[in-house]
């Protein structure tokens, strides 16, 4: 039996100079858009103070801006967007799945929890 | 390109000749199905993280006051370390990619430069973590006090320097009038801890009493942690009644009445299980920069020996770059759920 690793199944294991000039562009691009989007972030979180009335919008879009820089990383950075549709599906849709579904009990035990300290004493 | 494909593609291979899954090699996909295991290990410790800090009363600390110092520039910088940080990744992340990119094009020194530039940043990102955590372990120059009424508050502002202690009385280590200049800081916040200052004159280590020579502090803010029989949660204290609450309790000659920095039993900053999750997500994230680095030396030795060359094809490149990539994803998120929500 041959060797796994010598035999190539990604259709993109190589390119051209051409190509490679025009990836580079792409990388470049989704770079200065995630510096961008941690500047603003970090702009944001340095001067609004959490007691300021705007604090609930701010916050929300930091978890926002945070999912799109995600969304470049694996879609970009490491080439999911350019693989096989199943593959990205198998990787991406079980765990956005559990993940939403741990975020929302996991807050709503917590709210609970707290009631019942507050109520009981902790 | 397809002529390579099938040039090697024959009955003897695994998957009989025809393409394997996804059309991914075996590593690439096992790369991945352990990212997306990894990935729900560290979903799981920030989820951790949310449920503490939702269901905790006190008041829980917020980024941008508790993480404002740079290196050698002291504080008054709110968030601009972790901003570079995250920066600092950001590239190596990027470096990686062009490191891949070269590896498709067979470019071998290009595939050198570009991962010897990511394991520079990785290595700066492990440093500066380290130098966040012995900041976060010494703490502030004010520290958090006590004040009388039994609130708790975390101090902003300059603290002004300590010039000297002059000696109040002969003793046998030191004479009246002598001036301490060595070692001020580290033997006030041990006075103060113990309670051994009182009414501005300090017990050293050695016993001697010495009066504090100190400069005014600058614009000192009071911000109430912990309610109080007269102070609240939130409630912000400035100038000149400032200064009186906080020295009111740094003279009381009570001990316990400020705490600087972090330990195992308390903290400056707020709840114990705020300093606990900081250290384990920051810490289990750390770790896995580390052996990110540690990889990426190994695979760059593999490169300059020219074995992925001779193989046809940079693909470990690839994969040692998904997990750097997912490293940085991890910081991504925890950024945002620590620093800045």
């Amino acid at each position: 039996m041959e060797r796994d690793d010598i035999i190539e199944y990604s259709l993109d294991t190589h390119h051209s100079v051409e190509e490679g000039v025009k990836m580079r562009k792409s990388i470049w691009k989704v770079t200065g858009l995630l510096t961008l989007i941690t500047v603003v972030e970090v702009a944001l979180g340095a001067f609004i103070k959490q007691d300021n009335s705007i604090w609930p919008i701010v916050k929300w879009g930091f978890i926002c801006l945070t999912l799109v820089k995600a969304a470049y990383i694996v879609l970009s950075f490491m080439h999911l967007g350019h693989e096989k549709k199943s593959l990205k599906y198998v990787i991406l849709i079980p765990y956005a799945i559990f993940i939403l579904f741990l975020i929302f009990i996991s807050l709503t035990e917590s709210i609970a929890v707290g009631a019942a300290w507050e109520k009981y004493g902790a | 390109m397809s002529e390579h494909a099938t040039e090697q593609n024959n009955t003897k291979t695994l998957w009989g000749g025809k393409i394997s899954p996804f059309n991914a090699s075996y590593g690439k996909l096992m790369m991945w199905f352990f990212l997306v295991s990894d990935a729900l290990t560290f979903g799981g410790l920030l989820i951790a993280y949310g449920f503490t800090r939702f269901n905790t009363q006190d008041a829980w600390p917020i980024g941008e006051e508790t993480f404002n110092s740079l290196p050698f520039l002291g504080h008054g910088y709110p968030l601009i370390y972790v901003a570079l940080m995250t920066f600092i990744l950001i590239v190596s992340s990027v470096t990686m990619v062009l490191a891949v990119e070269a590896g498709h094009r067979m470019d071998r020194k290009g595939v050198t430069k570009w991962m010897v530039a990511t394991i520079i940043g990785g290595f700066f990102f492990v440093g500066s973590q380290a130098w966040e955590w012995s900041h976060f372990i010494h703490g502030s120059e004010f520290g958090k006090v006590e004040l009388a009424d039994g609130s708790q508050a975390i101090v902003k502002g300059h603290f002004g320097k300590i010039k000297n202690f002059t000696v109040v009385e002969t003793t046998k280590h030191h004479k009246k009038g002598e001036l301490i200049t060595e070692d001020l800081m580290h033997q006030y916040q041990h006075a103060v801890v113990k309670g051994n200052i009182e009414k501005g004159i300090i017990q050293l280590h050695d016993g001697t009493l010495a009066k504090v020579n100190k400069e005014a502090d600058h614009d000192m803010i009071l911000i109430i942690k912990k309610d109080g029989i007269k102070h609240k949660i939130g409630q912000k204290i400035e100038g000149a009644e400032a200064s009186k609450l906080y020295y009111e309790s740094i003279n009381s000659g009570d001990a316990h009445k400020v705490i600087y920095g972090a330990n195992l039993k308390e903290n400056e900053y707020g709840p114990q299980q705020y300093g606990q999750f900081f250290f384990f997500i920051t810490g289990f994230h750390g770790f896995h920069v580390f052996s990110g680095v540690c990889f990426n030396i190994i695979i760059l030795l593999g490169v300059l020996k020219g074995t992925y060359h001779k193989r046809g094809h940079y693909e470990m490149v690839e994969k040692t770059g998904l997990y750097w990539h997912f490293v940085d994803l991890v910081w991504v998120f925890v950024f945002t759920f620590f620093y800045l929500v």
